[in-house]
């Protein structure tokens, strides 16, 4: 392969590939640290998460096109995903909490399919980015080149994350969040408004995704039909590290996207979201035998 | 003659917590062996090291001559080792008659065994055995609508479908009305005797587990804490201590 | 007996169904194409169920097998220089050989793990697909193939396909038909009802899932050449391994109609090619919002299907037989009757 010889030729390329790499990898993360919130606090798989990142971008595309600074739509699509949220918990999902995980992925797939195409039908299928005119920084004697943009991105991932942490470990809401996902019927008991909880939860999973979805459309581009990747990537991710795992998301998050960026370059950009898929399924199954090993099933 | 069931000095700690530690049981063919102790002893837990559902961190369990310690819990079941569990299980979307079809043994594997209808041989024996728990007038009701105590006896009753060589039974009286108690001890005594089934059983009810077993293992913390005659356990000190000491 | 009686009146019913079938194709000429398509959503939506309702397994990738079905005959056709009708029938035996290969290696992978797991790691299995297939020159690429122009006007193309996805269609019926009163079919419910349970009493679960799975790949494959020579192209993404629309719409059909059972997803994809040509009609442009509003529904709302409704409705009815072969479920309240009554007199 010709682009296996450039990276063996040109080392230095390695370097931006992992830079690409590391930068969207964070906002990978974030969009898993959503899902295991949800996963762990409603015990549900939200099928939908990947448009929830997606709507956040077309927020931040029409806010731009109507003149809002674009790193200030940020904050905003991030507010209209907790409101899309918690709207859709109230319809919805608060019906599903209680039932077995094949009618919630049912749920969660019907709707990212609603979502979907909506999105396709009220923004048509062009593909769409938002260029938020931060230029872009020349590393290595311009071999790298970083848009300015992708580090606010990764420095505004990270501190989500950080916020997020503290959130759950010093607000209230927070330690009610926490209580619920470890035993939803002894908070319950001393008093959690577990219902609430759910609604927080979900809403706030969208808020996260919404962020996410924001900051895609600077440093990347969205259409409709990207959300099934970003669940994909998310759903991957958590399995990997699993659900308590800050850390282990944030490193696999960066690893997936460095690992993306590779296969990308390697085997063409259209497989690239092949082999995220493809890469799920590679992981599951290892995932299953090291289980197999010790009597268990991935469950 | 050697035990059916052989479990030496298995031990398995979840995460800190030892459940069980250097226990040695054994199981004669044709026996009825109990297994008591407090809530929290570790019972439960020995049951499933030895049915296969999860891996045991040290010794060796054989079962009818054979070495199970690495087998999974499907393998261990065809083998002829049955368990009930503590909340009762039984395949609620299906009728009783199909919950009891589904687990009559299957002789060939292939998949020609897989593809046949169920011979009326099979459908008699599913009735009897239902007849024989007293649920033969509901075998048409879908099991999720029983009540507990007769989803608990169609547990039962698949088990013994199942025609296994030791069924390990989890509770069996818990949750029983107490006027159907002995109509279900003297059930489990006539599965032993008339079908050969070898029984280890956890109970609570003292007095079923006096009525019904021969051999009687009493464990606490996780340990192995006597073994005996029933009449002898129930004088043991050590015994009383640890049911009393723990309320 | 009632049953014997209810056993006559499906079978009619049945019966009825085939002889409009046939029948239809040349009093509704200009309707050939979409009642071809009424068959393939039969076929759709019971193979979808067979370890979707039966075994509580959620599938969202069964469109894979239908589409290497689409690209198998029509490689065959194309390359194989056969006459039509023998390149078609050998297009479509090679398609469900590999069909069900594709199942009996990616099954063992990926359904020996619990429901939802399986579900998510399928989400991908079309898009996959889709681009493998649109970056592969010898199979056309992003374009797709043409295969090989029927012998015949169109008129006559569109009823010798109708009637090749009616037999399809009704070989499926009738093989889950019988399947589903076999053993085989007790230890798929047994594993949708309670899996741990059915392990711990000795059922291979994972080999009676990969083989459920083996078996509806096998009638999807079948039934890819036949819609690729109605519809006269393979695409790799509108018509191959199209998961925003058959893939999904698999999986609405079944639980629509009553997943689970044998009717339901028929009795589904009825009402869901009517709804379809209605939303297709009306709502031009917001059909698949409209799609995708109605899974949600149901799902939500709705989760029992058609048949589920209807069997609270009218117990009756179902005493029997409308599920002969499929797990039927008995309502509690007749049998309490007839109890009351056994305990009586004994």
């Amino acid at each position: 392969m010709d682009n296996l010889a450039i990276l063996a030729q040109a080392p230095v390329f390695n370097l931006q590939l992992l830079v690409d790499g590391v930068l969207i990898g964070a906002l990978f993360a974030l969009a898993a640290f959503g899902m295991a919130l949800v996963w762990g606090v409603l015990r549900i798989i939200n099928i939908a998460q990947g448009e929830f990142v997606m709507l956040g971008g077309y927020v931040v595309v029409y806010a731009a096109a109507a003149g809002v600074p674009p790193l200030a739509a940020v904050p905003l699509a991030a507010l209209a995903l907790y409101v899309l949220g918690w709207l859709l918990y109230r319809a919805v999902i608060w019906r599903v909490v209680d039932q077995d995980l094949f009618v919630s992925v049912l749920a969660t797939f019907g709707l990212s399919i609603l979502l979907q195409q909506l999105a396709n039908q009220l923004f048509g299928a062009n593909v769409r980015s938002v260029d938020p005119g931060l230029g872009t920084l020349l590393l290595v004697e311009g071999s790298i080149s970083v848009p300015y943009v992708k580090l606010v991105a990764f420095a505004a991932s990270l501190a989500l994350g950080v916020a997020l942490v503290l959130f759950l470990k010093r607000s209230r809401l927070g330690q009610a969040i926490r209580a619920t996902s470890q035993n939803a019927r002894a908070a319950r008991i001393v008093g959690v408004d577990t219902d609430r909880v759910f609604a927080s939860t979900f809403a706030l999973n969208a808020a996260i995704c919404g962020a996410a979805g924001a900051l895609v459309s600077m440093t990347w581009v969205i259409h409709p039909y990207f959300g099934l990747a970003y669940t994909v990537r998310a759903f991957m991710i958590v399995v990997v590290s699993g659900l308590g795992n800050l850390a282990g998301i944030v490193a696999w998050g960066a690893g997936l996207g460095v690992a993306e960026q590779y296969a990308g370059f390697l085997l063409g950009a259209q497989f690239q979201t092949a082999f995220v898929f493809g890469l799920l399924v590679v992981i599951l199954v290892a995932r299953q035998l090291a289980l197999h090993r010790r009597r268990m099933v991935l469950r | 003659m050697s035990a059916l069931l052989e479990v030496s000095a298995v031990t398995k700690s979840f995460g800190g917590v030892v459940a069980n530690r250097v226990i040695s049981i054994s199981v004669p063919q044709g026996a009825i062996v109990g297994l008591i102790g407090p809530n929290g002893s570790g019972k439960t837990t020995l049951f499933s090291s030895i049915v296969g559902a999860h891996t045991i961190d040290a010794g060796a369990i054989h079962f009818d001559g054979r070495d199970i310690t690495r087998l999974r819990v499907d393998a261990i079941a065809r083998l002829g080792l049955i368990r009930t569990f503590q909340q009762t299980r039984v395949y609620r979307g299906m009728d009783c008659m199909r919950n009891m079809l589904v687990c009559a043994p299957c002789e060939r594997e292939g998949l020609g065994a897989m593809l046949q209808r169920f011979p009326p041989a099979l459908l008699e024996r599913a009735e009897s055995l239902l007849d024989f728990v007293g649920l033969h007038a509901k075998r048409q009701l879908r099991a999720g609508t029983l009540s507990f105590g007769q989803q608990k006896l169609l547990e039962i009753a698949m088990a013994l479908m199942r025609e296994p060589k030791l069924l390990l039974l989890d509770e069996p009286t818990a949750g029983i009305n107490p006027t159907l108690i002995n109509s279900l001890v003297e059930r489990l005594r006539r599965a032993n005797a008339e079908l050969g089934v070898t029984l280890l059983v956890i109970e609570h009810n003292m007095r079923v587990m006096m009525s019904l077993a021969e051999r009687v293992y009493c464990l606490a913390h996780g340990e192995l804490l006597a073994a005996g005659a029933p009449q002898e356990l129930r004088r043991d000190a050590r015994v009383i201590e640890a049911y009393l000491g723990s309320h | 007996m009632k049953r014997g009686a209810n056993a006559c009146r499906l079978a009619a019913l049945a019966a009825l169904v085939v002889a409009l079938g046939l029948v239809a194709p040349w009093v509704f000429p200009q309707a050939v194409t979409q009642l071809a398509f009424f068959w393939l959503m039969v076929l759709f939506a019971l193979t979808w169920d067979v370890l979707g309702g039966q075994t509580g397994y959620n599938s969202f990738g069964n469109v894979v097998f239908f589409g290497l079905g689409c690209y198998a005959t029509a490689l065959v056709q194309r390359d194989a220089g056969l006459s039509y009708f023998t390149s078609l029938a050998a297009g479509m035996g090679l398609s469900a050989l590999l069909a069900v290969a594709a199942a009996a290696l990616l099954g063992p992978l990926i359904l020996g793990m619990r429901g939802q797991y399986f579900a998510i790691a399928t989400l991908g299995l079309g898009t996959v697909a889709a681009d493998l297939f649109a970056g592969w020159d010898y199979v056309g690429g992003g374009s797709g193939i043409v295969p090989a122009l029927y012998p015949g006007p169109i008129g006559e193309r569109n009823r010798f396909f109708c009637y090749v996805l009616m037999a399809l269609a009704l070989l499926t019926f009738a093989s889950l038909r019988w399947l589903y009163g076999t053993r085989f079919g007790a230890v798929l419910n047994a594993i949708r009802d309670d899996e741990d349970k059915a392990e711990a009493m000795g059922l291979r679960t994972t080999r009676h899932k990969v083989a459920a799975w083996m078996l509806a790949a096998f009638f999807l494959g079948l039934a890819g050449g036949p819609v690729a020579g109605l519809v006269g192209f393979v695409d790799p993404r509108e018509l191959a391994f199209a998961g925003t629309s058959f893939g999904v719409w698999m999986v609405l059909m079944a639980v629509l109609g009553g997943k689970g059972t044998l009717w339901g997803p028929v009795i589904g994809a009825a009402v869901f090619h009517v709804t379809q040509e209605l939303f297709w009609t009306y709502l031009l442009g917001w059909q698949r919002v409209a799609l995708g509003l109605l899974i949600v529904v149901i799902v939500v709302f709705f989760p029992q299907g058609v048949l589920g409704w209807l069997r609270a409705q009218r117990p009756q009815w179902f005493h029997e037989t409308l599920d002969e072969g499929a797990a039927a479920a008995q309502p509690a309240q007749r049998d309490e009757a007839g109890m009351r009554a056994h305990e009586r007199t004994a």
